[in-house]
């Protein structure tokens, strides 16, 4: 259904995605996941046709979206980040317009328009303002105008954003609705919501495919890294004794990377703590095997939750491309202090 | 055709709103009160002289309302994120321009046929031809038609309504006062910049009755010139 290869959108100078290149097939779900301004915005908006490539291939459904955009833009739905509705309209003349506006056959519309108002549980305010709508109805209706049309394709742009825990479960089963009829790609910076949602999952960061895959792979590669915090007390030796002697009990334990040493975290005799680096989770098998060495266990986290950890992920990109930029700046201000440190022409010259 | 479609809405936009009321009946009261000035205190106006002094001060009114009723045209659906509607519909640009322009120029000629009772009275009780009507009503039309134009082209370069007015009449007052240049300069530039001026040499004509083609050619390739480059300037946008 999609095939991006290459992709690239620069504004200005400033690059905001590519080099991008990934596949959807027709009936996936896909996720976006990425934080604000890693560049999901921007290429789902490629995608809609409502921004052009600086370069590289974008085919939708088969058409090119530079040397097709009409016949693109047919097969898609799109929803923005602020769903594009005109407050002066009723639902009902609202989605009839979208539709009139992508092609629906007059005799059709009126039909299409009570489809979706079924579809996105709207039709108890279809005769209503759109001015008048809560922020979750609002949502609603721009996910109404993306597919009133039918399209093979529907993009949704941070479709919870701003949406309060009942309207966000109510907004999961609406996008989990789409599935089958439509090809869909939703973008959030919200792991658990593109998890629950999506087949899919596409981490983009600074405008590139960071890593794809499933939900399940995705949380054992972030897993891989996880870290455990540990306190615990071994009665009648001192800390240092008590620290030593779970090193080595979890030395050498399947799944365990690291044993680092920590201070106390509290004070008191036999108390030690440590840090944990495992390779998948297990926790349990650490616990069991520490009780069976005579190791009481005071305290056991899992020091990030794999939100953070996502976010780290990212974090960790996009300060390797900071620190290139801060490289580059200094690099920039030094030649520029060398030529000011340089005599100019007429400096030499004698006055 | 799409165009049409969002014609139909955007003067359903203007019919709804207060705003597209409150334009038209300032544009309204101005124009009767000139033609009360004319035709009631200045009584030694023949009624073919009042007519041609209705259609100089109809321009006043056109421009001012043309300019208020297209300046929200495309700044406001920027400014509201409703552009991305259109943008991504399988909408050619150049329809979303056309249906933008011909909702403001319907609503202009809305405004300007609403004014027909006063030529109408002129009919009535002086001596006017009916020519002389539809020629400057004609006139009037084009008139309004390249000022919509303008004020469209610069609600595409903003986001902003107050913005948009203000480029509108930047771009609209140079074109109105090349007149003046005219005056100023030496043959030949005086026939060419009187040729380029919005009103007086173009506009004079229709006035007295007359029609020029030359005249209407003028204001129909003004029209399209700023419908080309606001079509271009949303062209453009989907590249920046």
């Amino acid at each position: 259904m999609i095939e991006i290869q290459e992709l690239y959108k620069y504004y200005g100078d400033r690059r905001a995605i590519g080099p991008l290149s990934t596949s959807i097939a027709q009936g996936e779900v896909v996720g976006l996941l990425g934080l604000n301004g890693a560049g999901k915005t921007t290429t789902l908006r490629v995608l809609a046709c409502d921004l052009l490539p600086t370069s590289g291939t974008v085919r939708v459904a088969g058409f090119d979206v530079v040397e097709r955009p009409d016949d693109v833009r047919a097969k898609v739905g799109y929803l923005p980040d602020r769903p594009p509705l005109y407050e002066d309209m009723t639902v009902r003349e609202y989605l009839g317009y979208a539709a009139r506006l992508r092609n629906v056959p007059t005799n059709d519309v009126k039909r299409r328009v009570s489809d979706v108002f079924e579809l996105t549980e709207i039709g108890n305010v279809g005769d209503q303002l759109i001015g008048s709508l809560s922020h979750g109805f609002r949502q609603r209706v721009g996910i109404a105008q993306s597919i009133v049309h039918g399209p093979e394709l529907v993009v949704l742009d941070e479709p919870i954003s701003g949406l309060d825990p009942v309207q966000i479960m109510e907004m999961r089963e609406l996008v989990r609705g789409l599935r089958g009829a439509h090809t869909v790609v939703v973008s959030s910076h919200i792991l658990t919501e593109i998890s629950e949602t999506c087949d899919r999952i596409l981490v983009i960061d600074d405008g590139k495919i960071a890593w794809s895959g499933t939900e399940a792979e995705l949380s054992a590669t972030l897993k891989q890294g996880m870290r455990v915090s540990l306190t615990l007390r071994a009665p009648g030796v001192s800390s240092q004794a008590a620290a030593e002697k779970a090193r080595a009990t979890l030395t050498g334990l399947d799944g365990v990377r690291e044993v680092e040493v920590l201070k106390p975290a509290e004070a008191g005799e036999g108390i030690a703590s440590l840090r944990v680096a495992v390779t998948s989770d297990v926790r349990d098998a650490v616990c069991r095997r520490l009780v069976e060495a005579g190791l009481g266990i005071l305290e056991l986290s899992r020091e990030k939750e794999l939100e953070s950890m996502f976010l780290e992920l990212l974090g960790e990109g996009q300060e390797q491309s900071g620190r290139k930029r801060r490289k580059k700046k200094r690099a920039d201000a030094e030649a520029a202090a060398q030529v000011l440190a340089e005599p100019s022409v007429s400096d030499k010259e004698p006055a | 055709m799409r165009a049409l479609i969002i014609a139909r809405r955007e003067l359903y936009a203007y019919l709804r709103s207060p705003l597209g009321s409150a334009i038209v009946a300032a544009a309204l009261l101005v124009d009767g009160i000139l033609f009360y000035w004319h035709s009631g205190i200045d009584q030694k106006l023949l009624s073919a002289q009042v007519l041609q002094e209705f259609f100089y001060d109809a321009t006043a009114a056109t421009m001012g309302a043309g300019l208020l009723l297209s300046m929200r045209l495309l700044a406001e659906e920027r400014q509201a994120g409703t552009i991305t509607l259109l943008n991504t519909a399988p909408i050619r640009d150049r329809d979303i321009v056309l249906g933008k322009f011909l909702s403001a120029f319907g609503m202009l000629t809305l405004m300007n046929l609403l004014t027909f009772y006063m030529p109408l009275m002129l009919y009535i009780r002086g001596k006017v031809s009916v020519g002389h009507i539809v020629v400057g009503y004609t006139g009037l039309f084009l008139f309004g038609s390249a000022v919509t134009a303008i004020g469209l082209f610069a609600s595409s370069l903003a986001r902003s309504q107050v913005v948009a007015f203000i480029i509108g009449a930047a771009v609209l007052a140079p074109l109105i006062l090349l007149w003046v240049v005219a005056r100023a300069v030496d043959p030949p530039f005086n026939t060419f910049f009187s040729g380029l001026a919005l009103h007086h040499e173009n506009y004079r004509p229709f006035m007295s009755g007359t029609l020029q083609f030359d005249r209407v050619a003028y204001y129909v390739m003004i029209t399209y010139f700023f419908l080309l480059a606001a079509t271009k300037v949303l062209e453009a946008r989907r590249w920046r």
